[in-house]
């Protein structure tokens, strides 16, 4: 029950609830637990109908920028391995 | 670059950024002195543990102990009869929200109540209590309110609403527990091998990584406090891997795109205002914590279910099953297979034991997911 979905705030209404769009999903949710700081284009978190905190946007492109440059590290130190195997292999001049 | 809504969902769960961070995971993890024990504390992690396979991606010196983070695991069976009893009064109206309404009690259910007429109703948000006593104004409409740090402002947060609405026939059943007083428990009792932690996501949203720092103080542990996604929990790994081979015993944020060291303080003081915590509170299976819940303030023991409706309540402990383990799973000393019922007796469509029902709950996670 605690699993809480990244959703993005397309409306607020004057009774601070918002309409967050949830991967193309449309659903109302309260803004009570939020500071006045939210609007329309944040990404926020949802747990049981509350937002309960919004998403940085820039500390998650961070991350993923993070994460592409260690995948790209490693797809280069494979490459290399295979390299390696490739000379290291005995047979390789008989074929 | 900008942020995606589809860059939440997916790119926390590429394939090839699991694969990578387990490459660096097992590079770094042939300089560790001592094997790796982590609680995930919580049970949202277990749950992404077991569906992603991550305990397979792991080298074999770093093993997983699963924690009591899952707040309908740990509810003990005198508080479901609590509910029981309260939705068998007349005119009365139970709510609660997800699992809850199929964790067995002492002789039954929720779900078994309410097929036998019992007006219970599962709540996909507490909000939907304020319809529901506004639409049923010749009811009482009891909320069973269960969860950790994370759902508790939620409840506070209905709370004001039927004070500002004055509604007088809206009660709160409080099961709120917290994160810490468990943990260090369980620490405390020493009878689990833990060196390190994985922090809870969501309570972690709400408190602040803040709260762990005693933990890691006195016990030596690194805590890194992690997102649910599958690439959250091995980057988090990595992270309390290099704290270990540093010899560092740090809090450390993973998820750094949702929480803070002090967490959302408007929530903090709504739960402040309303709630304060129990004396003690007894866990399924780890026993009696002191302070380790919230209770409503003096001040609002009108609402209080317990003190309303006080004669109909008992507070006599009830143990589980006597083949049922949860409690030894709990505590982080055992895994759902050493359960001799374990997907015989005791499968998700008839469980036995809470840690079976919730699907944040160990055993539920082993049986859906151990066998891919
Ligand atoms: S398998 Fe069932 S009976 Fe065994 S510990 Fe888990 S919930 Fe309890």
């Amino acid at each position: 029950m605690c699993l809480s979905i990244p959703s993005k705030i397309v409306e607020i209404d004057e009774d601070n609830n918002a309409t967050v769009d949830t991967m193309g999903v449309k659903r109302l949710v309260s803004l009570d637990l939020m500071s006045d700081d939210v609007t329309i284009g944040d990404y926020i978190l949802i747990h049981v109908g509350f937002a309960m905190s919004k998403i940085d946007e820039k500390d998650a492109l961070d991350s993923l920028e993070l994460y592409t440059e260690i995948v790209e590290k490693m797809q280069e130190e494979e490459k290399r391995q295979l390299i390696e195997d490739d000379d290291n292999c005995p047979n390789r001049e008989l074929s | 670059m900008s942020l995606q809504l589809k860059d939440l969902y997916d790119s926390f769960r590429e394939p090839n950024t699991i694969k990578a961070l387990s490459q660096q995971i097992k590079k770094e993890s042939l300089k560790l002195k001592e094997p790796l024990y982590i609680m995930e504390v919580c049970g949202g992690h277990t749950h992404t543990i077991m569906k992603y396979g991550l305990k397979q991606l792991l080298p074999k010196n770093i093993e997983f102990i699963h924690g009591p983070g899952c707040p309908v695991c740990i509810m003990p069976k005198e508080r479901i009869d609590h509910a029981i009893s309260l939705a068998n009064l007349d005119d009365v109206i139970l709510l609660t929200l997800g699992d809850m309404i199929r964790v067995p009690g002492s002789k039954t259910s929720l779900a078994q109540e309410r097929a036998k007429g019992c007006d219970i109703r599962p709540l996909y948000s507490p909000l939907d209590a304020i319809k529901i006593a506004t639409e049923n104004p010749d009811k009482k409409v009891i909320f069973f309110a269960i969860g950790f740090e994370t759902t508790t402002p939620m409840t506070a947060s209905v709370l004001k609403i039927v004070e500002k609405k004055k509604i007088t026939n809206l009660y709160f059943h409080i099961n709120h527990v917290l994160v810490p007083p468990a943990v260090e428990a369980i620490m405390q009792s020493g009878e689990a091998k833990i060196n390190a932690f994985i922090g809870p996501s969501h309570v972690s949203v709400i408190s602040g990584a803040k709260i762990y720092s005693p933990l890691a103080d006195e016990y030596n542990t690194p805590v890194a406090v992690s997102g649910f996604e599958p690439v959250d929990v091995m980057e988090s790994i990595l992270m309390i891997v290099k704290q270990k081979n540093e010899e560092q015993t740090k809090v450390e944020i993973q998820y750094s795109r949702a929480v803070t060291l002090d967490g959302n303080i408007k929530a903090q003081e709504m739960i402040a205002k309303y709630m304060t915590p129990r004396t003690h509170f007894r866990w399924r299976g780890i026993g009696d914590i002191e302070s380790s819940a919230l209770v409503l303030r003096e001040e609002y023991a009108q609402y209080d279910a317990e003190k309303v409706f006080a004669e109909f309540l008992s507070d006599e402990p009830i143990d589980d099953h006597k083949l049922c383990i949860c409690g030894t799973i709990l505590k982080g000393l055992a895994k759902p297979s050493d359960c001799k019922v374990f997907g015989t007796a005791c499968t998700p469509n008839t469980p036995l034991g809470s840690c079976m029902v919730s699907s944040e709950g160990a055993c539920n996670a082993y049986y859906r997911f151990e066998e891919i």
